[in-house]
């Protein structure tokens, strides 16, 4: 009987463990802190699709230089990848001509792929971006898996990969300054602030120009709401904008799961040494039957 | 229990070390074996195809894309080798939690496969990692990502690891010939069970909750909140089957290593083992319609993706449980056998499914392991089978333990 104890004991430390790591849910920063999530606001109709955005963000994180004969063009749907944290791309519209659509990461409010990291590597600061930190990945690539919209992007031909996505230039940001692609959009299509500035500028801008306006804000609440907001002259799925993305955040699917654990570590030992104490006897029994 | 004289317990008490030790590595069995000349050329390409992937990185043996980021490696190694090392978890249940004592005889061969599976899937997994030297980082130092379902199966995995290592020890200890470790061990035993069972229960389901995020990515078919209760209730038969096949093909090579009496005996646990098979498998079944109509999933039954979910429902989950109830009534021992297969076929096809075949279903370029990526797990599963046959020949694992060592339980 001492054994099954001390047993018992050793679940309970056990569950104790558990239950110590099994707080903090959601990969949002601590309560209490007023700082608000910094976002951009994108706006479709002023774009004219010269791709500064993409020239200056390679130059701000040292990636390759674009190749100019890639530009964007109606039909062809460029990506992203490990050598471009972002991309425009076009589409051809009836009466409206070309229109532009600018890709990179979302900076989601409650972003899948900083819940989905194991080592804490996919990380939403507290200002908003969401950054990624070489020396906590692992190179798992669960980001990849669980991004709504496949932002993150691996070196596949390297031995040492890192995970390649947009981090709203985070370090600039701190500094003070703008991010490069704002920085150098000559058409003034991008526009840094809070976000909740930028849904109020982009409310005002829809209200001022019923007409030129698709009504709706993308990234409001698609996933929960997003620190990238777009403004786009018509329909978004005509922009291959995905909106058929639930507007509840993509963490909250793992919520049923996480949640049944703790309470699984307290009941399952001692159901299972209920069970083995109530079945003791019978071991002895099947040997006498045999 | 009867004392079976067909295998002398080695006892090693007073042998020198060094003899000891030559003894051991010496090859037990035949070399020139049909498996071991398949074998051997895989693993050593293999192996060559391991270094050239660290040397180049993924990209050069690997068809995975930035769409599709976990294929083979992950859907089949770790996802479906898991689920089939169920059977440790279900096995120690019946013995060590209903004493069961009929099953006893195949607790540690059943313990020492979930044990083994779980160091070379989950060992699999590092070579799919871009930056395997962080591996520790979720369990030591202050990169605790605990809202991470991954972070859980990090975890679970290697307190699991430890667990089974705990259950089989005594065979270890009994092969040594450490009379008072092996006490100490044997004690520890349902301490490890019970701590196994519940890391099994969530980290089968939490292999499940991996896909819960890649909500659009899954086809609906295959894709509802149900997924980790799904594989769980799956594991079950996974595991079992597996231990009926693993049986069926150790009764054969290993005959010289089991008792009379387990031989005999061994009938008996099979039956045992299929009538549980068949009963999850219903439960199983059972879940699965819950979904399908709780989902509304009619209309995709007409797609190819949906003829291709009749397949497997019908095909590999309700053929199988049918299967298993006729050989239970029969009790034909070579339709349990084609049971087994049958029914791991269909794990196989349904783990791949949700990881890798319904994952970006609709997407223009699908992703296809390379048959690099095919070599590579036929590598990780050759030198699977290479240290369990290793150990078997060695240990007590099918063999009676030496008679020192059977005053308790």
């Amino acid at each position: 009987m001492a054994i099954n104890r001390r047993n018992f004991f050793r679940a309970i430390g056990i569950t104790g463990v558990a239950l110590g790591t099994g707080k903090e849910l959601n990969a949002v920063p601590d309560e209490g802190d007023e700082t608000e999530f910094y976002g951009i606001l994108y706006d479709s109709t002023r774009c004219v699709g010269c791709q500064s955005c993409e020239i200056a963000c390679a130059l701000a994180n040292g990636l390759p230089e674009p190749d100019p004969d890639d530009y964007p063009m109606p039909g062809t749907i460029r990506k992203t990848n490990e050598n471009r944290r972002t991309v425009i791309n076009a589409y051809e519209h009836e009466e409206l001509g070309e229109i532009y659509v600018k890709n990179q990461c979302m900076h989601c409010n409650s972003p899948a792929c900083a819940s989905a990291c194991l080592t804490k590597a996919m990380y939403k600061t507290k200002e908003g971006p969401v950054i990624w930190r070489d020396k906590k990945c692992m190179g798992c690539r669960f980001c990849m898996v669980s991004c709504p919209f496949d932002v993150p992007k691996f070196e596949y031909n390297s031995p040492n990969p890192d995970i390649v996505k947009c981090d709203m230039c985070f370090d600039r940001v701190k500094g003070g300054e703008l991010p490069a692609c704002v920085a150098d959009c000559p058409a003034e299509a991008l526009t840094f602030g809070t976000r909740r500035e930028l849904i109020a500028e982009a409310r005002r801008r829809i209200c001022e120009n019923p007409d030129s306006y698709y009504d709706g804000i993308y990234g409001e609440h698609e996933a929960g709401g997003t620190g990238y907001l777009y403004l786009s002259p018509v329909p978004f799925e005509e922009l291959g904008l995905n909106t058929k993305l639930q507007k509840r955040s993509y963490p909250e699917l793992n919520k049923g799961f996480l949640y049944s654990v703790p309470s699984i570590f307290i009941l399952w030992p001692a159901i299972l040494l209920g069970i083995h104490n109530a079945t003791k006897n019978n071991s002895k029994t099947a040997e006498d039957h045999e | 229990m009867s004392n079976s004289k067909t295998v002398v317990p080695r006892d090693n008490d007073g042998q020198p070390v060094v003899k000891f030790l030559l003894s051991t590595l010496r090859p037990h069995g035949k070399i020139f074996t049909p498996f071991n000349m398949i074998s051997i050329p895989i693993i050593t390409l293999g192996i060559v195809l391991i270094v050239i992937r660290f040397v180049k990185g993924l990209g050069s043996i690997t068809n995975l894309t930035q769409e599709v980021p976990w294929g083979l490696w992950i859907g089949f190694d770790v996802i479906t080798g898991v689920a089939f090392a169920g059977g440790a978890y279900v096995v120690t249940f019946m013995v060590y939690i209903l004493n069961i004592e009929k099953y006893k005889p195949i607790v540690r061969v059943t313990v020492l496969n979930g044990f083994l599976a779980y160091v070379f899937y989950a060992g699999a997994l590092l070579l799919d990692l871009g930056k395997p030297w962080n591996v520790v980082n979720p369990i030591i130092g202050n990169s605790f990502g605990v809202s991470s379902v991954l972070f859980l199966v990090a975890w679970h995995f290697l307190l699991y690891m430890i667990a089974e290592l705990i259950e089989f020890s005594p065979a270890i200890a009994e092969w040594l010939g450490a009379k008072k470790a092996r006490k100490i061990l044997s004690w520890m035993t349902l301490g490890a069970v019970i701590f196994g069972i519940t890391l099994s229960t969530l980290h089968q389901s939490g292999l499940g909750a991996l896909y819960m995020m890649a909500k659009e990515k899954i086809h609906p078919l295959w894709y509802s909140e149900f997924i980790p209760i799904l594989f769980f209730v799956s594991s079950i038969f996974a595991g079992l089957s597996m231990v009926i096949f693993e049986g069926s093909i150790s009764q054969r090579v290993f005959s010289d290593q089991i008792s009379e009496k387990n031989q005999k005996g061994h009938d008996g646990i099979i039956h045992g083992l299929s009538k549980i098979c068949a009963f999850t498998l219903m439960i199983y079944i059972f879940l699965h319609i819950v979904v399908f109509v709780h989902g509304k999933h009619w209309m995709y039954l007409g797609s190819r993706m949906g003829a291709w979910y009749l397949v497997e429902m019908i095909g590999f989950v309700i053929v199988p449980m049918i299967l298993y109830f006729i050989s239970y009534r029969t009790r034909n021992i070579n339709l349990v056998k084609i049971s087994s297969v049958v029914t791991m076929l269909g794990v196989i096809i349904n783990r791949l499914n949700v990881t890798v075949i319904a994952f970006k279903w609709d997407a223009p370029n699908h992703y296809v392991p390379s048959w690099q990526e095919i070599v590579v797990t036929l590598t990780v599963l050759s030198i699977e089978i290479w240290v369990f046959r290793w150990l078997v020949r060695r240990l007590p694992v099918l063999r009676e333990s030496p008679s020192w060592a059977k005053d308790d339980h």
